[in-house]
């Protein structure tokens, strides 16, 4: 049981961003991916995901041995992998409950409805065990919402849909401590046998909360550097000057890059 | 918990256009035949037993608009579609309307049954009319309601049977030369509802009209005349279905409310006609001093709608309210807005238009506003929005504010927006295909105002705005 990424390449019209990642991750492992802006780690998130402006152009990703890429947003979800978004969309006039509604009923096989009674209670039961007010869950989903309440719906919506995998991308960017442990909190109740985890972060700082099994270090659309929670701190006291000057800068030219 | 209950399940509208498209063979004991003369006019009356003033109004009428070219300004070419010679003005079974649904004869019983009107009338409403073709089939309201002294019947009976409160109203909101399709309804209008509430007397449930056309190249023309007396109020609502013919069917109606003062009258239209009839409709209603009147609208179906709902602010402290969704697929035009007149001191208005356009659809907000020089305190608040979904689809806006003097206040406020890429993409992720994500956007886009309905309408329009979203994307 794992979600597999071999050799993946992918580019944004003609401009190549991933250059050949391999990964994989376990269920039950917590995986951490760090490097500079710029590497490529939204990117692997999106690609993952199946965001229709990424084109792959080599590899192969497969979740618990079914392969990915050739799925729809939609399916790859319903599959069992989840995203939370660094910049969530606003959804004006539809509630974070009418939309995890409508979520989980497109997990249900054709022909059966969700019980009303019981997605209430599931949903106030998360709700109450991640600190919430309940009266968030009828305000339209991200619509004026600050950057802390954003991730708070992402999180809500992380817990109720119980991915087999989970990205972060960056879910910690711009957030004050409060709601970082918010984030935190969220992802640690979900850990178990069961799960497998990804999170993407410039920042040690998340990782103070979340403690990953491995952490990778991402430069230029490769992992050059894998390791343990050690890893992170290292980083930290480092930066990424090194590693960049070593595996190449995304400043370089596009010609550069692909090797031309 | 602030979030609505569930009735899934119940499908009190059936406003799914496919349910809708259906129809009987009836034998009709009055035809009058196609095209539209004097003679057509008299066959009316004989068959409706009209009193000799009301024959004249209609010739009246028939002469103006005999004598009226077709609108040109804010109309489109498509009105010159529709062959006045080819339609049938009056078709109808000869009966009363009944009390009882065993009293309906039987094929019109089915057809009402299949709507789900008698469900609905046992589930949530104070009274239903149900009119078919020209003439109401079915027409009853609680017995509580009829001894405190509402008035709930087809327009024929009202004149017949109240013609002090009839004829003093009657055409007086909008005359028959108002436009040249007021004049036809006037010409050779039958069934509608007639209402009176007593002054102060607060009627709880909603009224409810069915209105069906069932047969081919025939043309509807209900008139609805709504009395609410001093301080009372009453909540109307109206549903029409037709099903898909070949040749283009014509509606025409007339609805006059007339709220005195302190009254509230609010009228709610659900309409879904199929995607060739021509949809044609004066709507106007009278607020007198601190009187309230709302016209909830939604336009979904038609090949071409023109519809104003209009307040006239007659008195001091009236206020006026028009909230419209429209709903335009391929080949289909929605031309709807809002008619605000403000003729006194201290009157208030607002208009909140929704569109959304799918495919080749078209939607146009037409709106007209006026608070003369010498009124003072008079407060009107006008916005439209319209969705775009795809790249075939058009929206344009028309608003004519005029305030004139400088103690009033005016505010518009006009948006165009597209579901962006991206919002698609998020939900796809939460496990949405890209149908239901692109629905959901679009019930999001009007949600504000389907809160406005009726809950039982509310998630009827829900359904209906999935059903006409399908085949939208990709």
């Amino acid at each position: 049981m794992s979600l597999q990424i071999c050799d993946l390449h992918a580019r944004i019209v003609e401009r190549p961003i991933l250059r050949g990642i391999s990964l994989e991750i376990r269920a039950g492992e917590t995986h951490a991916i760090m490097g500079p802006n710029g590497s490529g780690k939204s990117t692997l998130a999106k690609v993952l995901s199946g965001h229709p402006d990424y084109e792959v152009t080599q590899g192969s990703v497969s979740l618990d041995g079914v392969p990915l890429l050739d799925r729809e947003p939609d399916e790859r979800a319903r599959m069992g992998l989840f995203l939370a978004f660094q910049y969530p969309c606003e959804i004006p006039g539809v509630s974070i409950a009418n939309f995890l509604r409508a979520a989980a009923q497109a997990r249900l096989p054709e022909g059966e409805s969700l019980s009303v009674t019981e997605f209430y209670q599931k949903l106030y039961h998360e709700m109450d065990a991640l600190g919430m007010q309940r009266q968030f869950s009828s305000r339209s989903l991200n619509a004026g919402f600050s950057g802390g309440e954003k991730k708070r719906a992402e999180v809500l919506q992380l817990a109720m849909l119980r991915p087999r995998y989970g990205i972060l991308d960056e879910t910690d960017s711009g957030l004050d401590i409060d709601a970082l442990k918010v984030v935190a909190n969220g992802v640690n109740r979900l850990r178990g046998p069961e799960v497998g985890f990804l999170i993407i972060t410039h920042y040690q700082r998340l990782l103070d909360y979340i403690t990953p099994d491995f952490v990778h270090v991402m430069v230029a659309g490769r992992i050059v550097q894998s390791g343990g929670p050690e890893l992170a701190l290292e980083l930290e006291r480092r930066g990424y000057g090194s590693l960049e000057e070593r595996y190449g800068s995304p400043n370089l030219s596009p010609l550069a890059e692909t090797g031309v | 918990m602030t979030e609505q209950p569930d009735a899934a399940g119940t499908n009190l509208l059936q406003l799914d256009r496919n349910l809708g498209d259906f129809h009987y063979d009836v034998k009709y004991a009055y035809d009058a035949g196609t095209g539209l003369s004097e003679q057509t006019v008299d066959y009316i009356c004989d068959a409706k037993g009209d009193p000799e003033w009301l024959r004249e109004f209609r010739k009246r009428a028939l002469a103006i608009f005999l004598r009226e070219p077709l609108p040109t300004h804010w109309a489109s070419k498509q009105l010159e579609e529709i062959d006045f010679s080819q339609i049938r003005y009056y078709l109808a079974h000869g009966q009363r309307a009944g009390r009882t649904w065993e009293e309906v004869p039987d094929e019109v019983k089915r057809t009402f049954e299949r709507l789900g009107v008698p469900e609905q009338e046992r589930k949530f409403l104070a009274g239903v009319e149900a009119q078919f073709d020209s003439e109401a089939a079915y027409s009853n309201m609680k017995d509580a309601l009829r001894d405190q002294g509402v008035i709930f019947v087809g327009s024929t009976e009202g004149l017949h049977k109240h013609p002090e409160i009839f004829r003093k109203w009657f055409g007086k909101v909008i005359p028959p030369g108002d436009n040249k399709f007021a004049a036809l309804n006037s010409a050779v209008f039958s069934g509608g509802s007639f209402i009176y509430v007593p002054p102060g007397l607060k009627v709880s449930h909603p009224l409810q009209a069915y209105f069906r056309i069932n047969a081919e190249s025939f043309g509807q023309f209900e008139r609805t005349l709504i009395i609410a007396d001093e301080g009372s109020e009453v909540t109307y609502m109206e549903g029409c279905t037709a099903p898909r013919f070949d040749s283009a069917t014509l509606h025409s109606a007339v609805v006059e409310l007339v709220a005195l003062p302190g009254a509230k009258i609010q009228y709610i239209t659900v309409q879904n006609w199929s995607p060739n009839v021509f949809n044609l409709v004066t709507k106007r209603g009278m607020a007198m001093e601190n009187a309230e009147i709302r016209w909830i609208d939604c336009n979904i179906g038609s090949r071409l709608t023109m519809k104003y709902p209009a307040v006239i602010l007659r008195g001091r402290k009236a206020r006026g309210e028009v909230l419209s969704i429209a709903l335009a697929n391929n080949g289909q035009h929605q031309d709807t807005g809002a008619k605000m007149i403000h003729l006194a001191d201290e009157t208030t208005s607002n208009i909140v238009a929704k569109s959304i356009s799918i495919g080749a659809g078209r939607s146009s907000y037409r709106g007209q506003v006026t608070i003369p020089r010498h009124l003072k305190g008079c407060k009107n608040n006008t916005e439209c929005d319209a969705l775009l979904i795809n790249t075939t689809s058009r929206t344009d806006t028309y608003p004519a504010i005029t305030l004139r003097g400088n103690q009033s206040a005016v505010q518009h406020e006009a948006s165009v927006s597209k579901i962006s890429a991206e919002q698609v993409f998020y939900m796809q992720q939460r496990g949405l295909p890209e149908s239901e994500a692109m629905s959901l956007s679009v019930n999001g886009f009007i949600n504000d105002l389907v809160r406005e309905f009726p809950m039982e309408y509310s998630v009827e329009l829900k359904r209906l705005i999935d059903l006409e979203m399908e085949g939208s994307v990709g």
